[in-house]
């Protein structure tokens, strides 16, 4: 993996996350799982870290894959490639288009983008349902019903999805919470 | 307001500030705003807070990452494109050095069964996490039910037929238009 082609790879997923970081991850999913970069299970340890640490989470992610890929030089082309195309279009759109987004086109492009981002950010989700809660592609390779259906996934994701909903506390806190529960219970 | 003498002196505070907003913010995007507030409209005086507000509403409808789009906005009109530049630096910085020193620590740990264990449950925290995210997008983004179908198109065709989510971007953002003309159409 050059430099140059980690900056080109993240300058196009840059290009085409529009309404923030968590948009950049079923871009980032496709790109590194594509590449076979990592495996879903590494991958989605990433996404713990980046969203733990402060930063922005795309930042973080672009750091992660970067640093992993091509060391300390690889980390620092991949976050330039993905904020590159925002210091460029937001550069020429704060000298030219200042009032682009109340166009009715511009609306209308975002109103059918939108709902679609979170489709794709559900694909993320479903994702690391199936390799962390339900391992369908244990399930696959065994055949084993025990391999799907795992109790102990199961209570954790169930404390942590209950106490999520009841205390909305910093992500930091479930993500610790969890990796204590796996280092005792799994 | 304070205002620096040259505008080396500018700019690096324009990269300090980010630099400490990118230090005490986590996730990016919508939480940040409060941050930005504070140090850019309360503490310097850069921006008024209408404008951080459009700034921020132009950020989440152009390419790029909310936090990074604003702070590029910021610089910008604080000090031109050296400022755009400087404060994204400043944004970014903080991500840079958190993540190697925290990576490169998981990396020489990662064959620990303990570790392992750990980012098993790591993960499960993770698929609660977007899972929440996922509902709070769907009640904000899903309003119709052709933003259902959109939705639910994305979900199917990047999860399970495998397209590239970038040729779903476009598809969208190109339906959202005809959508527009079509009922543009209807009006008239």
């Amino acid at each position: 993996m050059t430099i140059l082609s980690l900056y080109l790879i993240f300058f196009k997923i840059g290009l085409f996350t529009i309404g923030g970081g968590l948009a950049a991850l079923p871009l980032l999913q496709s790109e590194a799982l594509g590449r076979g970069w990592f495996s879903s299970s590494e991958f989605f340890h990433m996404v713990a870290i980046s969203e733990s640490t402060p930063g922005p989470i795309g930042i973080n992610m672009a750091t992660y894959v970067g640093l992993e890929q091509a060391g300390i030089a690889g980390s620092v082309a991949a976050t330039l490639g993905l904020v590159s195309p925002s210091l460029i279009i937001i550069v020429i759109v704060a000298r030219y288009f200042f009032h682009f987004n109340e166009k009715p086109l511009v609306q209308a492009a975002l109103s059918g983008l939108r709902p679609a981002v979170t489709g794709l950010i559900a694909t993320a989700a479903w994702n690391v349902v199936t390799v962390a809660v339900i391992p369908v592609v244990d399930f696959r390779q065994s055949g084993q019903i025990g391999d799907l259906l795992k109790p102990l996934n199961l209570l954790i994701f169930a404390l942590i999805g209950f106490s999520y909903l009841k205390w909305k506390l910093h992500p930091v806190v479930y993500v610790a919470a969890a990796a204590v529960a796996g280092m005792v219970l799994l | 307001m304070k205002s620096p003498d040259t505008p080396t002196a500018r700019l690096r505070e324009l990269y300090s500030t980010f630099f400490k907003i990118g230090s005490v913010s986590f996730g990016g995007g919508y939480a940040m705003l409060p941050m930005l507030e504070k140090e850019l409209s309360e503490k310097k005086g850069w921006v008024s807070e209408e404008e951080l507000l459009d700034y921020y509403a132009i950020g989440q409808s152009t390419p790029g990452i909310i936090a990074i789009n604003t702070a590029t906005f910021v610089g910008y009109k604080t000090a031109g494109i050296k400022g755009a530049v400087a404060a994204t630096m400043g944004m970014i910085s903080p991500s840079l050095i958190i993540i190697i020193l925290i990576a490169s620590f998981l990396d020489y740990f990662n064959e620990e069964p303990l570790v392992q264990k750990a980012l098993k449950g790591v993960n499960i925290a993770v698929a609660v996490l977007l899972l929440s995210s996922v509902w709070k997008f769907a009640g904000k983004t899903v309003k119709n039910i052709g933003g259902a179908l959109l939705c639910a198109g994305a979900f199917v065709t990047v999860g399970f037929l495998g397209i590239t989510p970038i040729l779903v971007v476009v598809t969208a953002a190109l339906l959202g238009t005809l959508a527009f003309f079509i009922q543009g159409r209807h009006k008239s």
